[in-house]
């Protein structure tokens, strides 16, 4: 019994040792020596400047900017390095079949209609009104773009042809033409209509 | 017909997959030299010397139990030292205290157990020297001690008047050496490629594009004036007192890519991060979707033709008909509970459709993710609560009521749908014993099962295998909502707050570790009582499962005769399903029409 115990305890650091620390170090790096822009989070910069990461999404309310997900922020769990706050955000949770949902449904529908009351009447895509698993979706259906091409295009006064070129340019299909959904950046798209991201 | 197209695809893909990984498995178990041998034999004998193991040591089951339950009791010591220690660690530059003494508890029986239930955020709580060290590690042993267990109830089955039931510290160690790390260090390299963070510099904060405005208390405040120079904030032209403009967002950054890859494959499911693989730091594309979905069940799915396989060849004739037997009722189940999962949120509920203000056509989106939609998150919950594994990429709390009601339903049937890495086959050999004991009963025969006779030792041990976890689901969530104080955990009230709760007991007595993630856990009582059902439902079952591998070891085989029981044939796949859903469902269901039930028949009511 004596051995057993002490083999068990032996066992035990030998693997922490393998499969904590030697398989985290090789695996981070390796990761970091061939992958460095995905393994430090994927972030966009342009010319030293940081625009927030292609993966997580960002709130947008202004109206010359595509809107994404809607989001559940979080403006307390963080603080930066000068202390300030940061943002993060989570799912919602709520049950789909809820009174609570529903009302925060009507909320999101008014937000939209009055931001642009020329759609009243055209149903809107269901992930424009709905909080998405990560709560950092960074991505909107191609129909919740185009849903938003008309406001974007009148607050800038540009064609809406030219703000659905930038959502075209910024959509990815299906993987392999089979897995998964069409799909549109939302921060990609908002920065190639500010100028800031050129192709 | 896309979707109907995925959802084939999918099934397809994991179990062409699972296949050859399940002969591999087996070969890696029997000693059997394969093909990383050469590289990793070296590594096998090198911890056998330096631990002074005889790996040619046939243990007593007694023995065999002794060093699973010391390897695990120590395992779980260490975790919770790592966690209360926290503070005062390395590799911890988020800086983050030290866990309570109940959330260290919680984590260390959660991780010890292959549930991986999380009353914690990742991103808020653990550094990565607790992710790494402590977590990823019990991970790999958590999931490999599952399936070191299962050899040996193989090695009893069909062991003809033996006394050995195995070598706990080989089967352990040839299970992480030669199956868990390959996988995980080949599929860590492809996550990362894909956008999944591999980094130990700790968190980034980068500029946002438009500022966001917060209150003094942190409230975000819409349609609020920024004037980010002079730092004020107006509100219907009202200047806001000590509000604060908020210009970053923190990007949550850990090794993640290692520590996910085992998650996935180990039947584990603890995420680096609260939202788990929803996260696009966890499963940025539906690549990495595909991968850590196929993950979630295949070693579990190729377990099932490992079984034929080891059986057949210790000289059970038919042998590899008995494992796919199994397969096909596991299957079957998974099957249907898919189905009825797809279609469920596929129609999206009343409320989203808002008097066809909204169109639904994308289904039931909230908690879901664009990038997978419908067919990947509706399967992913399905496998991840088959396979007793737990990580979600959407939020199950905000499924439809019978949607979500599919997920716990194969969470209280004790895990044995596939289930987890070995204890769910182990799981589902217990509910076989008791049905070919109540066939027996039926027709007269002598039960047998692989040619050993079922006697009332074996019995007593299946019994407890099948009923350990509707037990512990049933008590746990009995008393806690019996209790004021769980009520302030809820997130959504009514029926759903009790499904909630529900949902919760579920997890851990099956040992799974999804959530209705709305649920606050993290109080000293659900945290205790959650970390109780976890360490009763794994290691009950491991060892009942232990003595009847002892005890079978010891028969010797009978003859098989006219009076034998066909255990592989279509007749007793039915019955088996049968038997699984009779004492599975039929403990749940008034617990269930409190829950999902009633907010389904509330939700056609409310419109």
């Amino acid at each position: 019994m004596k051995h057993t115990i002490f083999r068990a305890l032996g066992l035990v650091l030998v693997m922490t040792f393998l499969c904590g620390f030697l398989y985290t170090v090789v695996c981070t790096g390796v990761n970091q020596l061939l992958f460095p822009h995905q393994a430090n989070g994927s972030v966009i910069e342009i010319d030293g400047k940081t625009y927030g990461s292609e993966l997580l999404a960002q709130q947008f309310t202004k109206p010359e900017h595509l809107w994404g997900r809607p989001m559940n922020l979080d403006l307390t769990s963080f603080t930066d390095e000068d202390g300030n706050p940061a943002m993060y955000a989570w799912a919602s949770n709520k049950s789909p079949a809820g009174e609570e949902e529903n009302v925060l449904i009507q909320e999101r529908i008014d937000a939209l209609l009055e931001a642009d009351p020329s759609m009243e009447g055209s149903p809107i895509p269901v992930d424009l009104v709905t909080v998405s698993g990560s709560g950092l979706d960074p991505e909107i259906s191609p129909e919740a773009a185009s849903y938003q091409v008309h406001r974007i295009a009148e607050s800038r006064g540009i064609s809406e042809e030219a703000v659905q070129a930038v959502i075209d340019r910024y959509t990815t299909g299906r993987w392999l033409g089979i897995f998964g959904q069409p799909r549109v950046n939302v921060l990609k798209v908002n920065l190639a209509l500010d100028g800031i991201l050129a192709d | 017909m896309n979707a109907v197209l995925q959802y084939v695809l999918y099934v397809g893909i994991l179990v062409a997959i699972s296949v050859p990984l399940g002969i591999y498995m087996s070969k890696v178990m029997d000693g059997e030299t394969c093909i990383v041998s050469r590289v990793l034999g070296p590594v096998e004998r090198g911890i056998y010397k330096l631990l002074r193991i005889d790996p040619n040591e046939n243990m007593s089951w007694k023995k065999y139990l002794a060093a699973a339950l010391f390897f695990n009791l120590f395992g779980f010591v260490l975790l919770l030292l790592i966690l209360l220690c926290q503070g005062v660690l390395p590799w911890n530059p988020q800086g983050l205290p030290g866990l309570s003494w109940h959330l260290a508890f919680n984590t260390a029986a959660s991780f010890t157990t292959n549930t991986n239930w999380q009353a914690y955020s990742g991103e808020v709580t653990l550094s990565n020297f607790s992710q790494a060290i402590g977590l990823t590690v019990q991970n790999f042993v958590s999931a490999a001690s599952g399936i070191a267990v299962l050899w040996c109830l193989i090695r009893g089955l069909t062991g003809i008047k033996k006394y050995g039931v195995g070598n706990f510290w080989q089967d352990l160690v040839r299970c992480t050496l030669y199956i868990l790390l390959p996988i995980c260090l080949v599929s860590t390299l492809v996550f990362t490629q894909q956008g999944v963070p591999q980094t130990l510099s700790g968190n980034r904060y980068v500029d946002l594009v438009e500022p966001i405005a917060a209150d003094a208390e942190g409230n975000y405040l819409p349609d609020a004036e920024i004037d980010v120079g002079t730092g004020t904030v107006t509100v219907d032209g009202e200047t806001v007192e000590d509000a604060k403009i908020v210009t970053k967002q923190v990007l949550p950054l850990y090794p993640q890519a290692s520590q996910v890859s085992m998650k996935q494959l180990g039947t584990n499911g603890g995420g680096v991060l609260g939202n788990n693989s929803a996260h696009p730091y966890e499963n940025p594309t539906i690549l990495t979707n595909l991968i850590e979905m196929v993950f979630l069940l295949v070693i579990a799915v190729g377990l099932c033709f490992s079984f034929g396989r080891s059986i057949a060849k210790r000289g059970i004739s038919g042998g590899k008909k008995e494992g796919f037997a199994i397969f096909m009722a596991m299957f079957l189940l998974m099957a249907v509970a898919l189905w009825i999962v797809a279609v469920q949120e596929q129609n999206a509920t009343p409320v989203l459709a808002h008097n066809g203000l909204v169109d639904t056509t994308l289904g039931n989106m909230e908690g879901k993710e664009t990038r997978f939609g419908m067919a990947a998150s509706n399967t992913w919950a399905v496998w991840t609560t088959c396979a007793s594994n737990g990580s979600v990429n959407s939020m199950h709390d905000s499924y439809t009521p019978l949607g979500g009601l599919i997920p716990m339903l194969l969470m209280m049937l004790g895990e044995v749908v596939f289930g987890g890495v070995g204890c769910g086959l182990y799981g589902m050999i217990g509910f076989v014993i008791l049905t070919v004991f109540i066939a027996g009963l039926m027709v007269g025969r002598t039960p047998e099962y692989l040619g050993k006779k079922i006697e009332p030792r074996e019995m007593r041990m299946a019994v407890l295998l099948c009923l350990a976890t509707p037990i512990a689901i049933l008590v746990g969530s009995g008393i806690a909502t019996l209790l004021p104080g769980t009520a302030d955990s809820l997130n959504n009230p009514g029926a759903h707050g009790l499904s909630e709760v529900l949902y919760a007991y579920s997890s851990a007595g099956g040992n799974n570790g999804s959530a209705f993630a709305g649920f606050n856990a993290n109080t000293p009582f659900l945290n205790t009582s959650i970390g109780l059902v976890m360490l009763f439902v794994r290691f009950v079952p491991m060892t009942a499962t232990v003595v009847i591998a002892g005890s079978m070891a010891a028969k010797k085989r009978v003859a098989e005769s006219a009076g034998t029981l066909s255990t592989s044939n279509a007749m007793f796949v039915f019955l088996l399903i049968l038997i699984v859903l009779i004492i599975g469902a039929l403990s749940f269901f008034p617990a269930l029409s409190l829950g999902p039930i009633a907010e389904f028949t509330q939700m056609l009511g409310l419109h």
